[in-house]
């Protein structure tokens, strides 16, 4: 088994589009090395990106952010501004894992590892954050949503790798949330997770909004039928049982060791409610 | 010699530093996998993938010719074992079946059992050389649950297995091992007399101990047939036996070290790993390690029972039991043995009852076999009792610790199992919970209390320890028994006390099976019991011993001296004639009167007392989600007298919070396959910190008079009142009566949605 | 393909080590290093007995691979008493009993440490999210809580 660490991406993405056997991503291998461990994956190639600078920064973007795939969550959480404009895509990033995972665990590890139920994804996509990618011909953008096809399928061609995500500018009165259920406190893989993201005006009535849900369909979800149930209102009692009711007619989940398909479905309407009005909250007080 | 008396610095009961502790904060302390030799192989273990399948072939041929393989081992290379029952700590078990379940014979019983064995030079080989073991398998039906294993039709293990304790005898085998029964009273006349009857049947799921230590050895055999092996284990003395008896060895030859041991909680009584490696290794000619993964540790090894229990209790209108009921079906895992015995003689031990009836049915299924799980078998028959006791106090309108109150085992109470109590402490752990200010807290909406209490034996067993009185006056301290959890510091504190010397003087280590004379392992909360008591022998030995060396220093006669407070004195009319000496004056001149001084503290413990606890416990219910917090724990239990309180504590503390887990998350999921869907931590739910409050320790000390400092065992009954206080608490806050464990998010929203409990 | 040569920093001494790709530093540490406080709980992330840290970021030994750690600065339980003095967390489990089987400690240590340097006086709360990822299976986490607390007060005193 071959291991690079390269400098630069177009380096990484020759590697990995030169490779004969299995090649792999190696960001901060929470998922990638607990599957090498159970045989799930064998790769003849890893190529780890950690040493390319543009992974590993986070800058301000045309009024948005730029977020390496490759920054931890621990780094996130410790970024002086970002979890004041983005309070629910860094509390999704912190909850993957206990300490020690968020000190190595990725956003970009986190999208690329093809779950869905990736705690920092539906965050990402009710953001309305795109992935630059890189591969060897150039580069392309790619809404979060359209990065992932199914459990472990992505839309990602031979070498290709994702670089960065951006954040779009903040309007005023603009906040997010992400809530997931899991049996424990932490150490859990959430059994449904959902990212809102919305803006109100002056008066409190919501103009715009994204709501995402994950763990409830074999890929995450960009739910605009929740949004739509919400924009408009004040999110009074009707609006929210519009949300939960369009939260939980997207659902198309399975029985697993996790939950069961009753289950998910009820639970996806309470946490899109609840994370709501978590991310309203937010944004008046913004 | 006049008669001896102790009375020393006053150590036990107060909150020493543990004589093992440096070592154990600096990663210095040496754990089974911590061991390495010169020259060793890396062992691997082929697991059967299916749950239930006859295998026809094996051929190793390929392995052995992968360059680096050393030794590949498979049934061939054991011998076949008559069938013959042995005790393993408070369960029983079979040679002919731990031969099997160490490596499988004619079939594989579950998914996970081994099949095969390599020794190779590295850890890389030896995974290599698994895929090169070619196993010719014809795939049988298999059964995992209980009941359905009960069913004539059920895909039946064991063609041998006719179920004991039914006459006639059977004349189909089937998966029903035995039918065990106690009988007290008369049951129906009970029934007879009651006003309110409550019936109700359980179900628990199969939980694992969870140690985060996997199983680990490092065995070395000799041309000659000695042996060496290094292992972390509850009891090396009988991993000896077990390894002699399988391997065709001499006891004698046979030496075992216990490592510093990462947990147990009864799944370490039992051998895996020992026989393969020292069957690698004779077949190598070189020292083989062998560690477990995490996943062969959910799949190989021992969890507990999963249950079907059915309870019927008969009260008075005023609140007196009259009569209780009980069937309880135990999965043994693959090979008879599961700790329903145990299971039934609890169920109903708590109370003072005259009329009990409990049936249990011992039965394999296509799951790993059970081990010991901490007070095994009991939490699950008290569970369901203690949930129906509940009922009762419900139905009746009464507060359900007066309704225990008025019930409860006392000092010569017939216990439905056979014995009559002792002083048992089972009043006091109520009346203390009663006196809590948690009990007096109110609680607000979607917020439970619940209580239960729990009964286990405690066992004493076979021990042995020395003591010896070094030059410099120190005391060695030698013990057989593994110490998991502080027991070190608990003999060192009675050794310091019976000799007066100081407790930094006394260094305890645990001896290896050449050093000491045979040892039963640590298991049944024995250990501190049976260890203390052995310590005090081996320290009047030594103490007589002192007094006579005294005579002949001072000249005096036997009943002129004797040992007093802290050191041998002249007595009486001769009082003055010499100067006191204490255990360091005796050891400088002990080469002058008379050579070494030892005492040998060797005795078969009888007398362990009942250990009774009751819980307390405030949750909350998230009525959207099922999601359930624990919000405040007490925990009240009789230690008879705590050696060392916090370790005391530790025991109630690290036993709540793994009921906790069993009553909420806990579970082996299988999926229709047979196969084990969460053989990790990841999905195996056990509590982490930010899951549990600080849990309350209440010591409440009712001496054991069978005891020299009135020491019962502790550590066990902490998981059993978890259980039952949980579901009380879920009633108390839902209106529900849970019977299923684990009462997981999923079930918990199901039910408050079909009994209309809702939020809004 | 032939070893990985990795030169680091283990606890302030230079060291360096020969490893295939698919070695962690777990296996590193344990198995070339002869450093075998750092325990195996899991080898998936779960457990939290291989804790160490990586350039002051406490991670898992077994999810980071040994030829990703060149030229950075590991600190492993080995490391944290202070010459011959134990370091206030240490003590602190020891006076609290905060230990009973003792195999989940070392990783327990380094993370509580780890804490510490971030925040001098936590509360109950922030201990047990922060140890989440450290499990025990004998104590409960009541005396390790217990004793985390104090050795931060006992620090603040400095
Ligand atoms: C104990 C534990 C708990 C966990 N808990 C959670 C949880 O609560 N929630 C959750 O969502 N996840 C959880 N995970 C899973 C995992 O930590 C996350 O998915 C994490 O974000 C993965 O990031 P990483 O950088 O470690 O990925 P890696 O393991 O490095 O990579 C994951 C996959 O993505 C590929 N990849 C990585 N980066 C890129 C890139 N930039 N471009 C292309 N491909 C790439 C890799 O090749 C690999 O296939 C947990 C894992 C563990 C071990
Ligand atoms: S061994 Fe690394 S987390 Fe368990
Ligand atoms: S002390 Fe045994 S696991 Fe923590």
């Amino acid at each position: 088994m071959r291991y690079e660490a390269p400098e630069t991406v177009e380096r990484a993405t020759a590697l990995l589009a030169e490779s004969a056997g299995e090649a792999r991503v190696l960001a901060g291998g929470t998922d990638l090395l607990v599957q090498m461990r159970a045989d799930v994956v064998e790769p003849a190639l890893i190529v780890d990106i950690k040493r390319i600078a543009e992974t590993r920064a986070i800058t301000e973007d045309r009024g948005g952010w730029r977020i390496g795939a490759a920054v931890t969550g621990a780094e996130l959480k410790e970024h002086p501004r970002l979890q004041q404009v983005w309070p629910g895509v860094v509390e999704a990033a912190n909850l993957i894992g206990s300490t020690q995972v968020q000190g190595r665990a990725t956003l970009g590890g986190n999208l690329c590892n093809g779950s869905p139920a990736a705690d920092s994804v539906p965050a990402l996509i009710a953001a309305g954050a795109v992935a630059t990618l890189a591969g060897p011909q150039g580069r392309r953008e790619l809404p979060v949503e359209d990065v992932m096809l199914g459990p472990r399928r992505l839309a990602l061609g031979k070498g290709e790798i994702v670089v960065s995500f951006r954040l779009p500018p903040r309007p005023p009165r603009s906040s997010d949330a992400y809530l997931r259920f899991i049996p424990r406190t932490e150490m859990d893989i959430a059994v449904v997770g959902v990212g809102v993201s919305l803006t109100v005006d002056a008066s409190g009535t919501i103009t715009d909004a994204r709501v995402s849900l994950g763990a409830v369909a074999p890929r995450v979800l960009l739910v605009r039928e929740a949004a739509a149930a919400i924009v408009g209102s004040r999110l009074d009692r009707p609006a929210q049982d519009r949300l939960e009711a369009a939260a939980r007619a997207a659902c198309a989940p399975i029985d697993d060791k996790r939950g069961t398909v009753e289950f998910r479905i009820q639970v996806a309407g309470v946490l899109a409610r609840r994370a709501a009005l978590i991310a309203l909250d937010r944004a008046r007080t913004s | 010699m006049a008669e001896t008396q102790s009375n020393g610095h006053g150590y036990v009961g107060t909150r020493t530093i543990r004589p093992d502790g440096v070592d154990k904060v600096t990663g210095r302390a040496r754990f089974g996998a911590d061991f390495n030799l010169p020259g060793q192989l890396i062992g691997r273990v082929l697991r059967s993938p299916h749950p239930h399948a006859r295998i026809v072939a094996i051929d190793t041929s390929k392995a052995e010719a992968l360059p680096g393989v050393k030794a590949v081992i498979t049934r061939d290379d054991f011998a076949d074992q008559p069938s013959e029952f042995i005790p393993a700590g408070e369960m029983m078990m079979n040679y002919k079946d731990v031969v099997r379940n160490v490596m499988a014979r004619e079939k594989a019983l579950y998914e996970g059992h081994a099949v095969a064995a390599v020794a190779a030079t590295s850890a890389a080989i030896a995974k290599r050389a698994l895929k090169l073991i070619d196993v010719t398998y014809e795939v049988l039906p298999h059964v995992i649950d209980v009941v359905e294993a009960m069913r004539p039709d059920a895909p039946v293990l064991h063609d041998d297995l006719f179920t004991a304790g039914v006459e006639p005898k059977p004349d189909k085998p089937s998966n029903i091992a035995k039918r065990v029964e106690i009988v007290l009273g008369d049951i129906e006349a009970g029934f007879a007399k009651a006003d309110v009857v409550v019936e109700r049947e359980f179900k628990t799921a199969p939980v694992h101990q969870g140690y985060i230590e996997p199983h680990a050895a490092l065995a070395t055999v000799s041309e000659d047939g000695s042996a060496e092996l290094w292992c972390c284990t509850q009891g090396h003395f009988i991993v000896r036996a077990h390894c002699a008896r399988l391997l065709g060895l001499d006891i004698a030859r046979i030496r075992v070290t216990a490592s510093e041991i990462g947990g147990g909680f009864g799944g370490k009584t039992v051998v895996y790993l020992e026989p393969l490696a020292l069957a690698l290794s004779r077949k190598a000619k070189r020292p083989v390690k062998m560690v477990m993964s995490r996943e062969e540790v959910f799949k190989a090894s021992g969890p507990t029972s999963g249950a079907t229990v059915r309870v019927k209790m008969g009260a008075t209108r005023d609140g007196k039991f009259v009569a209780g009921f009980a069937e309880l079906k135990y999965q043994a895992g693959a090979f008879q043995g599961s700790p329903v015995q145990p299971g039934v003689m609890c169920a109903y031990a708590p109370y003072d009852m005259e009329n009990v009836k409990v049936i249990g049915y011992d039965v394999v299924s296509n799951r790993p076999k059970v081990a010991a799980y901490r007070a095994p078998g009991a939490p699950i028959s008290e569970f369901a009792v203690e949930s129906v006791v509940d009922e009762i106090a419900k139905k009746l309108g009464l507060d359900p610790i007066e309704l225990r109150m008025m019930n409860a085992a006392r000092e010569g109470t017939k216990a439905a199992y056979g014995p009559k109590f002792g002083p048992i402490g089972l009043e006091e752990t109520l009346n203390s919970i009663k006196k809590t200010e948690h009990w007096n807290t109110p609680l607000r909406k979607w917020q439970g209390r619940g209580v239960a209490s729990g009964f286990w034996f405690n066992i004493g067993g076979e021990t042995c320890v020395s003591l010896t009185v070094n030059e410099d006056g120190t005391v060695s301290l030698m013990a057989g028994t593994p110490d998991i959890g502080g027991l070190r510091a608990s003999l060192a504190m009675i050794a310091a006390d019976e000799l007066s010397v100081e407790y930094d003087k006394v260094r305890p280590i645990i001896g290896d099976t050449g050093s000491l004379g045979f040892n039963f392992l640590t298991g049944g909360s024995r250990s501190a019991f049976s260890g203390s008591m052995a310590v005090v022998e081996a320290a009047k030995q030594i103490k007589a011993d002192c007094c006579a060396r005294a005579c002949k220093l001072w000249d005096l006669k036997p009943e002129q001296v004797a040992w007093e407070r802290d050191r041998v004195r002249p007595i009486g009319d001769v009082a003055d004639k010499a100067k006191p000496m204490s255990i360091a004056d005796f050891a400088k001149v002990a080469g002058k009167t008379g050579g070494p001084i030892v005492g040998y503290g060797r005795l078969n413990a009888q007398g362990a007392g009942p250990s009774l606890g009751t819980h307390l416990v405030d949750l909350e219910v998230d009525p959207e989600t099922g999601r359930v917090t624990i919000l405040r724990y007490t925990v009240a239990q009789d230690a008879g007298r705590a050696i060392h309180p916090a370790y005391v504590e530790g025991q109630f503390q690290g036993g709540a919070v793994q009921g906790i887990g069993w009553a909420l998350n806990e579970e082996y999921v299988y999926g229709a396959d047979g196969k084990l869907q969460n053989a990790g931590f990841l999905d195996y739910r056990m509590p982490v910190a930010s899951d549990v409050p600080m849990i309350d320790a209440i010591l409440v000390e009712v001496a054991n008079p069978k005891h020299p400092y009135g020491v019962r065992g502790v550590g066990e009954t902490p998981i059993v009142p978890p259980l039952g206080a949980i579901a009380n608490a879920m009633e108390n806050a839902t209106g529900i009566r849970f019977t299923e464990l684990p009462m997981s998010p999923p079930k918990v929203l199901k039910a408050l949605k079909e009994q209309g409990v809702t939020a809004k | 393909m032939a070893k990985h040569h990795v030169e680091a920093t283990v606890n302030g001494d230079a060291v360096e080590f020969l490893c295939e790709t698919e070695e962690t530093l777990l296996d590193v540490l344990r198995d070339t290093l002869h450093l075998t406080g750092s325990k195996e709980g899991c080898a998936s992330g779960d457990c939290g007995a291989c804790s160490v840290t990586l350039d002051g970021r406490l991670v898992c030994s077994c999810l980071v691979l040994g030829c990703e750690v060149g030229g950075r600065r590991i600190e492993t339980i080995e490391g944290l008493a202070e010459g011959e003095a134990l370091h206030p967390l240490q003590k602190k489990f020891l006076e609290h009993a905060a230990l009973q089987c003792g195999i989940c400690t070392p990783g327990f240590l380094v993370a509580s440490r780890a804490l510490l340097e971030r925040n001098s006086n936590p509360t109950d709360t922030e201990i047990r999210y922060w140890l989440a990822g450290n499990l025990c299976r004998c104590t409960g986490y009541d005396k390790i809580v217990s004793a985390v607390k104090d050795a931060a007060a006992t620090l603040r005193k400095g």
